[in-house]
């Protein structure tokens, strides 16, 4: 397998930058479904969605600087993640067990 | 094979992420996400974070996607009903985080002319060991106000969650 392309091919690296853009992508996604989406859990998981892109982010630039700072504050945010998972999911129980549905737009209490 | 892997794996976490906003059903939204966090730990792992990478693993697509799936569950969501009202998310949502996407890129080109290329192996600093010598030493505070912190979710989430009894 290996004869059969040139060692450029192995040898070849990945410019930081394109992870840097992959975060961005991703974040764009997940504001992006933020934005659209009408159910309550989808809409959290796109949050989840935009922690991890910014995870990203901070996992390239600790490699950038050489550094573990960045993955030990992409650690916190995991954590923090975690915390903001189980207190977000009883709140949408909640929500669930006084209203009977899970679509943002009928939960609109506070509007107007 | 640096190209390769993060190539597929940029690839798998973008068709996730994409399928994630897509489905209609929460528990194939769920699965998206789920196949998003792997493909991100691959790319940590090229990254050099291998601690971060594993963490990753355990806590985001093992607890936290587990936690998502049981409430999916518990509540028997079933697909998602066309929205009736527009508003002007709907409108505005697209061009906005078009601009977002466009105006990030070309801060990240700019500013990161003096990146390095990143190569497998080349940052050996991720391992258990270096992260936990900076969790002890330097981030040791907020090290423990974070176990403060997951106190107040697991008694927030236990007061929320509970039946009222009447």
């Amino acid at each position: 397998m290996t004869h059969l392309l040139p060692p450029e091919f192995f040898t070849t690296t990945v410019p930081l930058n394109a992870y840097l853009i992959l975060s961005a992508i991703l974040f764009a996604i997940g504001a992006c479904g933020f934005l659209f989406r009408k159910n309550i859990i989808t809409i959290y998981m796109c949050i989840e969605l935009m922690l991890n892109a910014v995870n990203l982010s901070f996992v390239t630039f600790s490699y950038q600087f050489g550094k573990v700072d960045g993955q030990i504050y992409s650690f916190f945010v995991m954590v923090v993640a975690a915390a903001e998972a189980a207190v977000g999911l009883a709140i949408i129980l909640t929500i669930f067990r006084n209203r009977n549905t899970l679509q943002i737009d009928e939960i609109d209490t506070l509007k107007n | 094979m640096d190209v390769i892997l993060f190539t597929f794996f940029a690839l798998v976490a973008i068709v996730g992420a994409v399928s994630l906003v897509l489905q209609k059903h929460p528990i194939s939204s769920a699965l998206s996400l789920v196949s998003v966090m792997v493909a991100l730990a691959v790319l940590f792992l090229l990254l050099g974070a291998e601690f971060i990478a594993a963490a990753q693993l355990v806590v985001y697509s093992g607890a936290i996607m587990v936690l998502f799936v049981f409430v999916i569950m518990l509540l028997n969501a079933g697909a998602e009903r066309e929205s009736r009202k527009g508003g002007l998310a709907q409108f505005l949502g697209l061009p906005l985080t078009a601009i977002l996407l466009v105006f990030a890129s070309s801060v990240i080109t700019q500013s990161m002319s003096n990146a390095k290329a990143v190569k497998f192996g080349a940052f050996a600093g991720g391992g258990p060991r270096e992260v936990g010598w900076e969790l002890f030493t330097r981030y040791l505070l907020p090290f423990e106000v974070t176990s403060i912190l997951i106190l107040i979710a697991i008694a927030g989430a236990v007061v929320l969650a509970r039946k009222e009894i009447d």
